[in-house]
């Protein structure tokens, strides 16, 4: 048991705010993540990162919560992009990749007067790499809160959101508000980058996002199955991070220990890789037929 | 400003806008906008990990600029090719973050890779540097008809004899060499603005491609001078400047082709 | 005039997973002639021309351009793509486009001479571009694009230009003027035309043979030679009567059989 769980894992009271906030935020970047995934929407889930990137910097300065300025900043982005439009034309992925630097360009400058004005150090890593361990516990129920309307949003409109990603024409000749769903989905997917976000950093966060849904996405063939795999890949993926990272403290005398974002990113990059190869893709047919879903196109 | 330890500064500067204006000129035309992405990031991570062993990092950045680069072509066809490529970029990242947090100096490392800084190249490193880019330059120059071509009309380049897949491959190669020189100064995040916005601005301005390219070099020569100086002067970082005056000149580039059309419909209307 | 066939096409055939898309497929093109590569759509008319133009392999048979085998590089060659996706910011002028197709195949930069740059402004006279020769090439009409891109193609003097279903998405007038032009210049330049199309009537008039391609076979010859009753039917497998009216033609199947394989055929009523 030792050789898994180093001293003190399974009693800190950091590690359970760690494990707690990294499940809440695993789920819902898994759910977001996989209709994000069956959109074919990776792009618009990257420009959140960059914005939560801008918003996370600048709420520091203001001496708020990072969470504020992720999720703040994102919505305001989803109104954005929403007045924008988010089709993928050539133009337009131009014209938002810019924005997207420039956006990055201010929360370079707002990380430095973060060093400078509030003479704190570690800022830059906390917000792009993630400080799970240095969450504030008191900000769980906000986090808890936050995910479960992000659930509850998500479930009142899967089957307009589900009917418009295959086909926008379809939907709203059944009367569908194309766009409105659309709005809403965006925002959803703005206020999960934000949440997971702390966990794992703001540039990272698109690892939970897409990661765990792909892999599932790729190992089963119903929407429920799907849901319920890419959870399951998301919690483990941030536990197996929270603990290898915490373990890695004591790999070697006098070790800095590794980040637990690059853990997650790691694990969760490998299991893709993993769902890819022939072994796996057959232990996964056999699954999938013995619960009698069809096998893959 | 214009002294001392600046002078490299501003050698190496000028060497970034030529090279970013021209390599940007090729990434806009084909709107390679993941590889764009995706070597810096890479780059990043070499740096990183050559800090991490006590190599100078302007060889990590090469390796795994040029690594990413190849990798690239056989990457992006397989599996979801948005997935693959989300996921590639965000894994260099954190394998950046990795190899940094084993060094002591992690936070202001991480913070100068990433959004760049004036002092980026030393004196030393001035002639690899330069090197690097006359490199870039003499590739785009052999190749610059080839390159065309096989950008608008693959099929019909193909048929003769210009392999629309070797000049990506050269493209990707020299995207690898600039953002080796380029990204000490202007920073991993920020490098892509560069290749991006002033060549797009550029676009608004004329028709013609030659003249296209010359405006996509002034036009980040004189962002990058502009963020030198500004930086300089507040100590704000660089790679704020970049963005924004990218930003700001394709906006004004943009502005420029709609004032053009609205001036061509209104003296049309008048005949 | 030489005696040597522009193009032989001798027993050519290939497969791609399992099916057998082109087989035993033979015929000649002559100095000048204007041949029409007759089937519909899926029928493998574009590997044809892939095949002919070098990009794909055949598993039987062989394609000689002038009395030589197939090379990498052939400048006797034009080619007219299908579907030409064109970016409308894309910095080129129509001009600049067609000028590519005399030298868009060269290393190095490239100053044109004055006599290349009035051989652009005749070939733009001839395909009557004038009009819109300074215009960025994304911005002009599907019709308008064709027109550059045959005189993109034709600028360096090929012995045969080979058009992918130049008339697909025309509309009827456009598809009239578009066989006028190709007509004209065939004749002015000298040049033979292997243009694929679904539907033979608009090139009736200004055919000199006929290739007419039907799961995987083909037959060839002039209009009057090949399309008839049994030279099709044999072709097809089953009956299939030919009617020619106010100098259309109709080749209509027996109620029973499948139109499906007939180019353009009239829908068949279900009883």
């Amino acid at each position: 048991m030792h050789l898994l769980f180093e001293p003190g894992f399974l009693s800190s009271g950091t590690v359970h705010t760690a494990l707690l906030i990294g499940a809440v935020t695993a789920i819902v970047s898994a759910i977001v993540g996989v209709f994000t995934v069956i959109r074919s929407q990776s792009f618009a889930g990257h420009a959140f990162t960059d914005i939560a990137t801008t918003g996370g910097s600048g709420a520091f300065i203001l001496g708020l919560n990072p969470l504020v300025g992720f999720i703040g900043g994102g919505i305001i982005g989803a109104g954005a992009m929403d007045l924008i439009g988010v089709q993928r034309v050539r133009s337009r992925d131009l014209s938002t990749g810019i924005v997207l630097g420039a956006a990055t360009g201010l929360s370079a400058l707002f990380l430095y007067l973060d060093t400078t004005q509030s003479a704190t150090t570690g800022a830059t890593q906390q917000i792009l790499f993630g400080s799970i361990f240095e969450v504030d516990p008191s900000i769980i129920p906000v986090v808890v809160a936050l995910s479960i309307a992000v659930l509850f949003a998500l479930g009142v409109i899967h089957r307009p959101l589900l009917l418009s990603s295959v086909s926008s024409e379809l939907a709203s000749a059944r009367g569908i508000g194309v766009r409105l769903v659309g709005l809403w989905y965006v925002i959803a997917l703005a206020v999960s980058v934000g949440l997971a976000s702390i966990a794992i950093g703001s540039i990272l966060s698109t690892a939970l996002l897409i990661g765990p849904a792909a892999t599932a996405l790729r190992m089963t063939r119903s929407l429920g199955h799907a849901l319920v795999a890419a959870c399951a890949l998301g919690t483990v993926t941030t536990w197996l991070g929270i603990l290898l990272a915490y373990d890695s403290y004591y790999w070697d005398p006098g070790s800095r220990g590794l980040p637990v974002s690059f853990f997650i990113v790691a694990i969760a990059c490998s299991l893709y890789v993993a769902s890819g190869l022939s072994v796996v893709q057959r232990f996964g047919g056999r699954v999938r037929d013995r619960t009698g879903l069809q096998a893959g196109a | 400003m214009f002294s001392g330890f600046m002078t490299t500064t501003w050698e190496i500067a000028t060497l970034v806008g030529v090279v970013a204006g021209a390599v940007g000129f090729f990434v806009v035309l084909r709107g390679s906008a993941f590889p764009a992405h995706a070597i810096p990031n890479g780059a990043f991570a070499g740096a990183a990990g050559a800090n991490l062993i006590g190599l100078n990092p302007l060889i990590g950045l090469g390796v795994f600029s040029l690594l990413a680069a190849l990798g690239i072509g056989t990457l992006g066809r397989r599996g979801r090719a948005d997935v693959v490529t989300a996921l590639a970029l965000v894994l260099m990242l954190a394998l950046g973050a990795a190899f940094l947090s084993q060094s002591t100096e992690y936070e202001p490392q991480i913070y100068s890779l990433l959004f760049g800084q004036i002092l980026g190249v030393s004196t030393s490193e001035i002639l690899p540097v330069a090197a690097l880019g006359v490199l870039c330059l003499a590739a785009l120059a052999v190749l610059y008809r080839r390159m065309m071509l096989s950008s608008i009309l693959p099929e019909v380049a193909a048929a003769r004899g210009v392999q629309p897949h070797r000049m990506e491959t050269v493209l990707l190669v020299v995207l690898a060499c600039a953002t080796t020189m380029t990204v000490p100064v202007v920073g991993a995040l920020l490098i892509f603005t560069l290749m991006i916005g002033p060549p797009a601005a550029a676009r608004c301005l004329s028709d013609r491609p030659g003249r296209v390219l010359v405006a996509s070099v002034a036009i980040a020569l004189v962002t990058v001078w502009s963020a030198i100086a500004s930086s300089f002067e507040t100590d704000w970082p660089v790679g704020f400047f970049v963005g924004t005056f990218s930003a700001l000149s394709y906006g004004a580039g943009r502005a420029y082709a709609g004032w053009r059309a609205r001036r061509g419909t209104r003296t049309r209307s008048r005949r | 005039m030489s005696d040597v066939a522009v193009l032989e096409v001798a027993g050519v055939g290939v497969s791609f997973s399992g099916r057998r898309i082109l087989d035993d497929v033979s015929f000649d093109i002559r100095h000048g002639e204007f041949t029409g590569l007759i089937g519909s759509n899926g029928v493998g008319k574009t590997t044809l021309l892939r095949i002919i133009l070098g990009l794909q392999r055949p598993d039987t048979g062989a394609v000689r351009i002038l009395g030589a085998p197939l090379s990498r590089r052939n400048r006797s060659l034009g080619y007219v793509p299908q579907k030409v996706a064109l970016d409308p910011d894309v910095p080129l002028r129509a001009r600049d486009l067609v000028a590519l197709g005399l030298d868009g195949h060269r290393y190095g930069l490239g100053r044109r001479t004055r006599a290349q740059r009035e051989l652009v402004e005749r070939m733009l006279r001839d395909v009557d571009a004038e009009r819109f020769a300074d215009h960025r090439v994304g911005r002009l009409s599907g019709g308008e694009q064709q027109r550059i891109l045959v005189a993109h193609a034709l600028i360096s003097q090929p012995k045969l230009l080979l058009l992918d279903e130049p008339l697909a998405n025309l509309d009827p007038k456009s598809v009239q003027e578009m066989v006028a032009l190709l007509h004209r210049v065939a004749s002015q330049h000298d040049v033979a035309i292997l243009l694929s199309a679904h539907e033979m009537n608009a090139l009736l008039p200004v055919m000199d043979r006929i290739v007419y391609v039907t799961g995987g076979r083909a037959a060839s010859g002039t209009t009057d030679e090949v399309v008839r009753s049994d030279v099709l039917s044999k072709l097809y497998g089953h009956h299939v009567d030919v009617l020619k009216l106010h100098g259309r033609v109709l080749v209509v199947a027996e109620p029973g059989t499948d139109g499906d394989d007939i180019p353009d055929h009239p829908p068949l009523t279900v009883t």
